[in-house]
């Protein structure tokens, strides 16, 4: 494989994004969008061309390093590329979304005065996730994670003058911090038990590390390898959005919705999942460790989406559906099917997106309106979009045929099939949340898309969902009392291109990507954890596993979940209100996201602030400053006060202490002659 | 007779005194010249007292040598005190303090 050809596909987008970015008010609207465009489109067709040689072709794969960085210590830190078939298949699904949000940004950002700014984010966002799952080495993989977090933080705040988005952008920020450290502990483990940060090393060291213990005290040790992939987990956490790290992305809907899709709901967000399959050789070795993941995986699958089912803002139902969604990836993970968490990313990348640019498109039809208790019988005036965003529910929720199906299907029966610790809970948690995924999507689709239209008995704009500045200010008074509309091309044809995805790409791809041995050497399964070689045993093509799928439980669970939608939010919603009357404590917990930010607000940042004050009286200004810094001056100021008592200035008592200490040295010389 | 303990003793005698000058003395600055005066005299007796007892003309010779500093020294002790009685108006020892801390 060309290096050349690599070089380029990461680059492009860092180079649209300097030259948006810095020469964005010289080339105007046009030139930035179209520069960022042509970048993020050849970036795809290559790396379409780089699946093809890997796939179809048989190219070996191909690790090297393209540019050494620094030397320190005997330790390489390079920039270097790993293509195998798992970061290949990353690579066309980050480059194709990250296209279709290019184009549909054109659309959705249209008024904005920070246009150019905002298409130089996003490629460089595009850029950074590229590094990320192109990497062959610890080094450049922490460098993508940091990158894409810090794209995340800058979008997050694009529209820097609301403080609810600085708020939200910042929390995003901390929250990562905490996960980050948690890798950076990780990659500092691997690097001190295998003495290399490229994969290939460290990856065959891993059978050495799962022996190696790790000294905590005199008496206690902990297995290595556990710690090592619990620390990178923690990472993965903070990235990925898990238990108890996931507060930050229900809050990141403060960005523009393109970034939602791309960023927190297709790629950036899964690039944790991408990262523990990347390291599944590590993994493998630790069962404690993939409990872990198991657990964390299935709460958080199955408690985020409860939250959903509560939200009456359109993007934050779809952010907690996110959450629970890469709940389920993590389960894959943690049962060992590696293979399934990445088609699961894959197929959510594009029906996730899909749902997210199509709440969009409402959300620019009610002219910034967010709050779904304001819309209802939208699908007539935007047939496209309530076309689209159904495909896209009737996917997520895992309608047969659809790809979300055969992707949530294999987790949950790779779940149901594994013995590992935790499964039994696990298995329960991923089955419970068929039946909320389908009941917070269609509760979405009936409020927006069906039933009374309840736009026209409330004013528009009534300041609770502050709008998005700059862009309101134009569509306000022209706008607020007409009819919602469908959205212009460059926001439907997005949808469309994704929309086929949605629908195909889980019954094309599943016989190869899932059974047919796609992931080959990228991806390491002990024999004893090979739950997807016992699935694939009963796997007859994706026909008659879709033609089963209507006789799972799974299924019924789902259809389930969708006549409760109905029956509470559509045919009789006097019932949700007796509900939620009945179940006012219940429904409050939800409301309140059990209490993860009254925790964070109340106790966690009042306990750091308490330490910090503590630390920076007590430690800083007493004992550093006070002791050692203004300490050594102020003793030295003492002993000199004292001294110069002595120096009275008279001639006399020069002559005094002369005498004096004529004296004594006489007295010392005589008695040592003698 | 006397003998090398008389002398020596006088000689003890006179730098004591010097000494109780320079210290008691809080007037005046000639005085504490003169007292140092004093102070080398009575060092120079003790040379001329060993000198005779030891039979060594060495330590006489050293007394000139002595007495010709220390009238340098006077004279650029006087000196000083003229420029710095026009400078102050004063040659209290108590008003001279510039040296203090």
């Amino acid at each position: 494989m060309n290096p050349q050809v690599l070089i380029a596909i990461a680059l492009l987008p860092l180079a649209a994004a300097v030259v948006a970015g810095l020469l964005g008010q010289r080339i105007g609207r046009v030139g930035a969008h179209s520069v960022a465009i042509a970048g993020v489109a050849i970036s795809c067709l290559l790396s379409l061309q780089v699946l093809r040689q890997i796939y179809w072709q048989g190219v070996p794969t191909f690790d090297a390093p393209i540019y050494t960085w620094l030397v320190s210590d005997g330790i390489p830190m390079q920039v270097g590329f790993l293509i195998d078939r798992l970061s290949a298949l990353m690579m066309v699904v980050v480059t194709f979304v990250s296209l279709c949000v290019h184009v549909y940004t054109v659309g959705y950002m249209r008024d904005d005065p920070g246009y150019q700014r905002f298409f130089s984010y996003i490629s460089l966002f595009t850029f950074s996730m590229l590094m990320l799952v192109m990497a062959n080495n610890f080094m450049q993989l922490f460098f993508g994670w940091e990158a894409v977090g810090l794209v995340s933080y800058l979008l997050i705040g694009f529209w820097y003058t609301r403080p609810s988005a600085i708020a939200a952008n910042l929390k995003a920020f901390l929250v990562n911090r905490v996960g980050d450290f948690g890798f950076v502990l990780g990659i500092a483990g691997v690097l001190y038990y295998s003495g290399s940060l490229h994969y290939s090393e460290a990856f065959s060291a891993a059978p050495h590390m799962a022996t190696q213990m790790l000294p905590l005290s005199a008496a206690t040790s902990v297995p290595a390898l556990t710690l090592i992939c619990i620390c990178l987990f923690i990472g993965a956490m903070g990235k990925s959005a898990q238990v108890p790290l996931h507060v930050w992305l229900p809050d990141s809907m403060e960005g523009p919705t393109p970034i939602s899709a791309l960023i927190h709901a297709a790629t950036m967000v899964t690039a944790g999942i991408f990262m523990v399959a990347r390291m599944s050789p590590l993994f493998e070795y630790s069962d404690t460790a993939l409990s872990f993941v198991l657990v964390i995986g299935a709460t958080t699958a199955f408690f985020m989406g409860l939250l959903g089912v509560v939200n009456n803002d359109i993007k934050r139902v779809i952010a907690y559906s996110t959450l629970s969604q890469l709940g389920y990836m993590t389960v894959a993970l943690g049962v060992s099917a590696y293979s399934a968490a990445i088609f699961h990313l894959m197929t959510h990348a594009f029906f996730k997106a899909l749902l997210f640019l199509a709440a969009g498109s409402v959300i620019i039809g009610m002219h910034h309106e967010q709050d779904m208790r304001k819309m209802g019988g939208l699908a007539k005036y935007m047939p496209i979009t309530a076309v689209t965003s159904w495909i896209g529910a009737l996917a997520l929720i895992g309608t047969p045929f659809f790809s979300g199906f055969y992707s949530k299907d294999t987790i949950i029966e790779a779940v149901g099939a594994s013995h590992r610790w935790g499964a039994g809970y696990a298995y329960f948690c991923v089955l419970a949340g068929v039946f909320v995924t389908a009941l917070y999507t269609f509760r979405m689709l009936f409020m927006t898309f069906h039933g009374p239209e309840r736009f026209r008995d409330v004013a528009h704009h009534d300041g609770e969902h502050a709008d998005e500045p700059g862009r309101a200010a134009g569509h306000q008074d022209a706008a607020a009392r007409s009819d919602p509309h469908e959205s212009p091309a460059v926001i439907t044809v997005p949808l469309i291109a994704l929309a086929i995805p949605s629908v195909v790409i889980g019954f094309m791809t599943i016989g190869t990507v899932l059974y047919g041995g796609y992931f080959g050497a990228s991806i390491r399964v002990l024999e004893k954890n090979a739950v997807m070689s016992e699935l694939a045993r009963e796997f007859h093509g994706p026909v008659d596993f879709a033609l089963r799928g209507f006789l799972t439980p799974t299924f019924i669970l789902a259809l389930a979940g969708v006549f409760a939608a109905w029956l509470y939010f559509l045919r009789r919603p006097q019932l949700a209100a007796a509900a939620a009357r009945r179940w006012s404590s219940l429904r409050s917990l939800l409301l309140n996201k059990y209490y993860f930010d009254w925790f964070n607000e109340k106790i966690l940042v009042p306990g750091a602030l308490l330490l910090g004050r503590g630390l920076w009286h007590g430690g800083d200004q007493t004992v550093i400053d006070g002791g050692f810094v203004d300490g050594t001056a102020a003793t030295i100021g003492r002993a000199g006060r004292l001294m110069r008592r002595v120096q009275s200035g008279y001639l006399y008592a020069y002559a005094f202490w002369m005498i004096i200490g004529l004296a004594v040295l006489l007295g010392w010389f005589l008695n040592k002659t003698r | 007779m006397i003998t090398l303990g008389n002398v020596l003793a006088l000689s003890g005698i006179l730098f004591a005194l010097a000494v109780a000058g320079v210290f008691i003395n809080r007037k005046n600055v000639i005085l504490l010249l003169m007292c140092v005066e004093l102070l080398l005299l009575a060092a120079n007796f003790n040379f001329i007292a060993f000198a005779r007892y030891l039979g060594d003309i060495g330590g006489q010779v050293f007394v000139f040598f002595v007495l010709t500093v220390a009238a340098a020294e006077s004279a650029i002790g006087l000196a000083i005190l003229v420029v710095l009685f026009r400078e102050r108006r004063t040659i209290n020892v108590e008003d001279l303090d510039t040296l203090k801390g």
